[in-house]
């Protein structure tokens, strides 16, 4: 089976995951015990404003009938209206998106670039300081709430040493102006656009939170890592390398990381379902203006529209991450290409 | 009848023995074995031991910094923050204990007969455990209590409902191992069906390597449910729990207040430490494989 | 001249055997490994010599210490590992004292060696031809280019059918014997003084078997290799070796031309070991039983270590350091009451 075939089979293969993420989203609001139209009413709503709101999603048809409209209208991109800003779930998500995905992807650039080298390090070196270092971070790390952690940073860096900014969101907009919208992402429009000021400006926002939530990651990471490298420098071809002379580096790089890396690419599937989640908390304790704030109080206020958008667009987020990471799977492990 | 009994004496004693040789070998064990005394102590007890009433305000005496008189220090509404932190040990290992305890049944059972049937159940099984690994557990949880109502009850059910794969997964995976094996086959050809085989023999046996699984899990049930409460579902105040007080104690930092949410914070962690560790214990003793 | 042209000189000039130096002489090698339960003595005054061109088999049951010996000379040992005593000499070094940097550039180009379970033993994700190249990158000097020219060459030199595609092939693509065949090209790439091979056709079927066998054979007449064979496979050894040595629990109990061995073995272990492999007509119930096991060897031993498992023992094989007898021919026999 050629590349292409093996990519299309995966890609197909989110489908049904898709399908699955709709139909639970679906039966959570109308399958279960209590009345749809009253929560998707709000709990401001008189019995006139329940009954509108139940003839205008339909909810005295049958369930099949329902659902047909419920996934035609998502599939149109109408999530509902939002009770409490006013907008379509839709416009709020996609406003709302950029930030949050901007801190998703840094907290786990910042997890791999820290947790890689150290899980290198404390295989390589074992028994060291590092090692110990590396296997008592990852036993504390595993242990501390991640919102636990997120407020120590903001007390110590912020309020006791004053090197943080103030966490109140993306930019400062006293000192700096947001950058034009090209991405979406402001490290990379102020790179863009040259406006080096601003992107320091949003890089100490930033660090903080991706740090909080990269931290969570970190555990995982380091301890695949260490493990996967200890048994390829334990393994028959890397014994085979060294007995042909194969220098230091070539053995530890292209012989053994190689190889330990494709667990770790496994492990990153369970890692995403973390950070997505531990999100929510991060936006919540900095005040990011991303779809997990939007979410706290969405649930907060039973906004269930604006809920109910917010779970299908993370799982979506969800489902695509992991393909990513299948698909990087296959590039790096020939043997995946060839099981199909 | 006698022939079927096994002899009891020398199987627990072989994992008395066990138990100490692995408690001798591992100081960290012992020091997670106390934490857990305490903990429970503090669920049990708390009532009796904490030195204040919890929910009793005092604004006089508000904001206050660990003291000989309040060893946590007092919060926005003057309450002893170290009463409070006591007594909330029973509603967030109650909650956690409670939804694991629910995940685990469930879990267990439906991934046993999953393992064992195969076919058409096995096929249901791993599309309902796709399903809900396809969400991020936590935004699952959300959505499940904002679809069911903001209650602990429901706080427990969805923590439930995220935990139920880890254990389905591994019991289908423990029995699907087991289910060929040669005392499997002898009591097929005795005449036994297939539930009375699953629940008599193989299930009594994945038992073990399941309780490890729970207690491993527990510390991750216990960070599920304090998260959900950080974000302000479920646990409404003034109820004392780890998760809210941290909540409530995050608006003071900036006036550095750091107590508010330190002492709780710390019991978190400490909770959610002590069950990693015991599980790691645990794992040493009952697990077959790692026995010396 | 280079220094390793001015070795290949110094070695080439030498005839086959006898007045040539040895170009493995371990002499006296006595090695420990640490464990949680005390030193396990591994290997025990271990005293033979290698010569240009000749197979030498080391034969012995699973844990007499053959492979133990063969990653010691490597310079592979396990870090458990220690050696208490003794000298590996290769070409005139002694190459306990090579510092790390020396050992790598000593490992692949004069000294090689090829492993069991070939599939495992290569790396699963490199491509084949890749991982020669990058041996002879390592110890030659040339180009990428040249390296995966030079690269085919050496797949088309074991044999290896359609050597330009089978470059790129990668290890669970290609059968058992095709692997082994991949790690004797990388072994011999860049043409070892001595290859050493630790039971390189366990696993495979007969008539691969001697495929490998063959192509080693080939390597030392065409280039005067040196073969260091481990098996456990009397018969292996008896069909392609020169000489063999026969260890038993650390110790080298018999030297002998593989002849003499076979016909007149001297120590009762290498009669029961001759004696418990099959032949084409030997019936099952003719095979000898070698009694006992291994001794336990973290405890104190005996001087000799197969007094517990000998029909033929008296009071000196408890209490006296083993001699070594002599019976012509270069055939050596430690024992007190050879056969």
């Amino acid at each position: 089976m050629g590349l292409i075939g093996i990519v299309a089979k995966r890609l197909l293969g989110a489908i049904p995951s898709l399908a699955g993420v709709v139909v639970v989203t679906f039966l959570l609001s109308h399958a279960l015990p209590g009345d749809p139209a009253v929560l998707f009413a709000g709990p401001a709503a008189n019995a006139e404003s329940v009954a509108q709101v139940r003839s205008h999603l339909g909810l005295d048809r049958s369930l099949p009938v329902q659902f047909l409209s419920y996934t035609s209208d998502m599939l149109h991109g109408d999530l509902g209206q939002s009770l409490t800003t006013g907008q379509p779930v839709v416009t709020d998500l996609v406003q709302r998106l950029p930030a949050s995905l901007e801190l998703t992807a840094a907290a786990i650039l910042f997890a791999v670039v820290v947790a890689i080298p150290l899980g290198v390090l404390a295989a390589t070196r074992e028994g060291s300081w590092i090692d110990h270092l590396c296997r008592s971070t990852v036993t504390l790390a595993a242990a501390f709430p991640t919102f636990f952690v997120a407020l120590l940073l903001v007390y110590v860096f912020y309020y006791l040493l004053r090197i943080a900014p103030e966490p109140l969101g993306r930019l400062n907009d006293v000192y700096f102006e947001a950058p034009a919208t090209i991405t979406g992402f402001y490290l990379i429009d102020s790179a863009l656009a040259g406006q080096w000021t601003t992107f320091g400006g949003a890089l100490a926002q930033m660090a903080l939170p991706a740090i909080s939530l990269g931290l969570f990651a970190l555990a995982p990471i380091a301890r695949i890592t260490r493990a996967a490298m200890l048994t390829a420098l334990g393994s028959d071809f890397v014994r085979t390398a060294r007995a042909c002379g194969l220098s230091h580096r070539k053995v530890l790089v292209t012989y053994a990381m190689r190889n330990a890396m494709l667990p770790v690419a496994n492990v990153l599937g369970m890692v995403f379902s973390f950070v997505l989640g531990a999100n929510v908390l991060i936006e919540d304790v900095f005040g990011w203006p991303g779809v997990g704030a939007y979410a706290v109080k969405a649930v907060i206020q039973s906004d269930y529209s604006a809920v109910q958008g917010f779970i299908l667009m993370m799982a979506t987020v969800y489902i695509l991450l992991n393909l990513l990471v299948d698909l990087l799977s296959i590039a790096a492990d020939p043997r995946v290409r060839m099981e199909g | 009848m006698s022939a079927t009994t096994q002899p009891r004496p020398p199987r627990s004693l072989a994992l008395l023995r066990a138990t100490r040789y692995t408690l001798a070998e591992n100081q960290l064990t012992l020091v997670a074995c106390g934490l857990f005394g305490i903990l429970l102590l503090c669920a049990v007890f708390g009532a009796v031991i904490a030195p204040y009433d919890p929910l009793a305000t005092d604004m006089a005496s508000r904001l206050k910094p660990p003291t000989a008189a309040h060893w946590f220090g007092t919060d926005a509404l003057g309450r002893d923050i170290l009463s409070r932190v006591i007594v909330a040990a029973r509603l967030d290992l109650g909650m956690a204990v409670s939804a694991v305890a629910v995940s685990f049944l469930i879990g267990t059972a439906l991934g046993a007969m999953a393992g064992y049937w195969g076919g058409l159940v096995d096929a249901i099984f791993g599309r309902l455990m796709d399903t809900i690994m396809a969400f991020p557990l936590f935004v699952l949880a959300m959505g499940i209590v904002a679809a069911l109502g903001n209650s602990v009850l429901n706080i427990i059910l969805a923590t439930a409902v995220i935990n139920l794969p880890f254990y389905g997964r591994f019991a289908r995976a423990e029995v699907n191992v087991r289910r060929d094996l040669a005392y499997v086959e002898a009591a097929r050809m005795g005449g036994n069906g297939g539930l009375r085989i699953l629940s008599g023999h193989i299930v009594r046996n994945i038992l073990p390597t399941m309780a490890v699984q729970a207690s491993l899990n527990m510390g991750w049930a216990i960070l599920n449910a304090a998260g959900l409460s950080f974000i302000g579902l479920g646990v409404r105040p003034p109820t004392p729990e780890w998760g809210i007080m941290v909540s409530e104690g995050a608006s003071y930092i900036i006036s550095g207040e750091w107590w508010t949410f330190v002492f709780p914070g710390m019991a978190l962690m400490l909770a959610v430490f002590c069950f990693n560790l015991l599980g790691d214990g645990l794992r040493d003793v009952l697990d077959p494989r790692r026995r010396t | 001249m280079t220094a390793l042209a001015a070795k290949r000189a110094l070695v080439d000039g030498a005839a086959p055997h006898a007045e040539a130096p040895p170009l493995l002489a371990i002499e006296n090698l006595t090695l420990d490994f640490r464990t949680r339960q005390g030193a396990v003595h591994a290997l025990d005054g271990v005293s033979f010599e290698v010569f240009r061109g000749e197979i030498v088999g080391v034969v012995g049951e699973s844990g007499s210490g053959k492979s133990v010996l063969a990653y010691a000379v490597m310079g592979l040992t396990d870090a458990a590992g220690y050696v208490r005593s003794g000298r590996i000499g290769f070409a005139g070094r002694d190459m306990l004292g090579e510092t790390a940097a020396q050992l790598s550039d000593t490992l692949g180009r004069e000294i090689s060696m090829i492993f069991q379970s070939p599939r495992t033993a290569l790396n699963p994700i490199r491509r084949v031809g890749l991982q020669i190249a990058d041996v002879l990158l390592r110890h030659g000097n040339m180009t990428r280019r040249e390296a995966h020219a030079r690269a085919v060459e050496a797949l088309a030199q074991v044999r290896v059918p359609d050597p330009e595609r089978r470059f790129d092939a990668y290890p669970f693509e290609l059968s058992g014997g095709l692997c082994q065949r991949v790690m004797i090209a990388m072994a011999i790439a860049c043409t070892p003084f001595l290859l050493i091979a630790d039971e390189p056709t366990t696993g495979l079927d007969v008539t691969t078997q001697a495929v490998v066998m063959d192509l080693l054979r080939d390597q030392v007449r065409a280039a005067n290799t040196s073969v260091l064979l481990i098996t456990h496979d009397l018969a292996l050894a008896g069909e392609y070796c020169d000489r063999v040595v026969v260890m038993h629990a650390g110790h080298v109990v018999e030297v002998a031309p593989v002849e003499r061995l076979l016909q007149q073995p001297a120590h009762p272990y290498s009669a029961l070991l001759i004696g418990a492999t099959p032949g084409a007509t030997t019936r099952v119930e003719d095979l000898s039983v070698i009694p006992g096991g291994l001794p336990d060897q973290r405890q104190a031993l005996p001087p000799c270590r197969f007094l517990h498992r000998c029909t033929r023992s008296d009071a000196r094989c408890a209490s006296e350091k083993l001699p070594t007898r002599h019976m012509g021919d270069g055939h050596l026999v430690r024992c007190w009451n050879p056969l």
